[in-house]
């Protein structure tokens, strides 16, 4: 194996990496936005430091190995249409992504802290917070931006 | 970069294929992250396993009907011997077929037990998306540079 196979493979693999780790966030979302009960945001949140942890990885990866890649490869160039519209893409999703993080943390620290002191019941307050429209917005814009980055990379329009 | 120029009428089967396998893989990752986290707890456990049962076993499905519409359009089949990255493909897909059903039919009387209090059930059918995800990182590493 070249390095190019290996290049496409860690490209690949952080690809897969950054759509688990999307899939992981929408599990959690669904999860806390039909619930107001404290245990079971609490226990959904646990799931959340693999989720950034993932995504992380898996952003710079399918970036960096895609630029990489770009260069190593004849055939293909950084400045062809649809690897620009991959880079563009790519930002739209992280940047989209890394603004929706905040907005859900109000919920999950609310609801360490009604378990914290005991309190298992329904409260209003948790409900509203885990229901945060710009959250679910910011997060469906990153998961259509990475959608349309598999379309392009795919049909790769222009080549 | 997923792979280099090919003809347009490959795209579509590929394009399923692929987001089969990322949904599959997503919702191992939910399941396997579930069983390291959950410390017993069955809300985290039981969010493992229906992740199991609403994303991986559809994204099962999509990936391999993918699999087979992408096959049939590249020829592969007209060649005597498949590559080795399609042989590992088929293996990790057939295998791991069986084990996600082990695994969901497992959880199933797991998730009845779990008004018993025992979580041992859906423990052992979360273990399993543990085995079956370090498998589909292989497959898709082979995938990827597909050795010879």
């Amino acid at each position: 194996m070249g390095l190019n196979d290996w290049l496409i493979a860690l490209h690949l693999l952080s690809a897969f990496a950054l759509a688990a780790a999307i899939v992981l966030f929408w599990v959690v979302i669904v999860v806390v936005r039909r619930t107001d009960l404290p245990e079971q945001v609490a226990s959904a949140a646990r799931l959340l430091p693999v989720g950034s942890v993932t995504v992380a990885a898996g952003s710079i990866g399918v970036i960096v190995f895609g630029i990489w890649l770009a260069i190593a490869l004849d055939e293909v160039k950084v400045w062809d249409g649809w690897v620009l519209a991959a880079i563009v893409l790519w930002a739209i999703s992280t940047e989209a992504g890394r603004r929706a993080d905040p907005e859900f943390d109000p919920c999950v620290t609310r609801a360490n802290e009604l378990v914290a002191a005991g309190q298992t019941g329904p409260d209003a307050e948790l409900a509203e917070l885990a229901r945060t429209r710009t959250g679910l917005l910011l997060h469906a814009v990153s998961t259509v931006a990475v959608l349309l980055i598999l379309v392009d990379m795919i049909w790769k329009p222009g080549a | 970069m997923l792979a280099s120029i090919r003809p347009d009428s490959w795209n579509l089967p590929l394009f399923v294929h692929v987001i089969g396998a990322m949904m599959l893989v997503g919702g191992l990752l939910v399941a396997s992250t579930s069983v390291m986290v959950a410390r017993g707890e069955a809300r985290v456990l039981r969010i493992g396993y229906l992740t199991m049962l609403a994303i991986c076993l559809p994204g099962y499905l999509v990936m391999r009907v993918g699999a087979e519409w992408t096959y049939s359009r590249e020829q592969l089949g007209d060649a005597p011997d498949d590559p080795a990255w399609v042989g590992i493909g088929y293996i990790t897909a057939d295998a791991g077929a069986l084990l996600l059903l082990i695994a969901l039919i497992l959880g199933g009387f797991g998730l009845r037990r779990l008004r018993g209090g025992g979580t041992g059930m859906l423990r052992a059918s979360l273990v399993i998306s543990v085995v079956l995800l370090a498998a589909y990182i292989v497959t898709i590493w082979a995938m990827g540079s597909k050795p010879t």
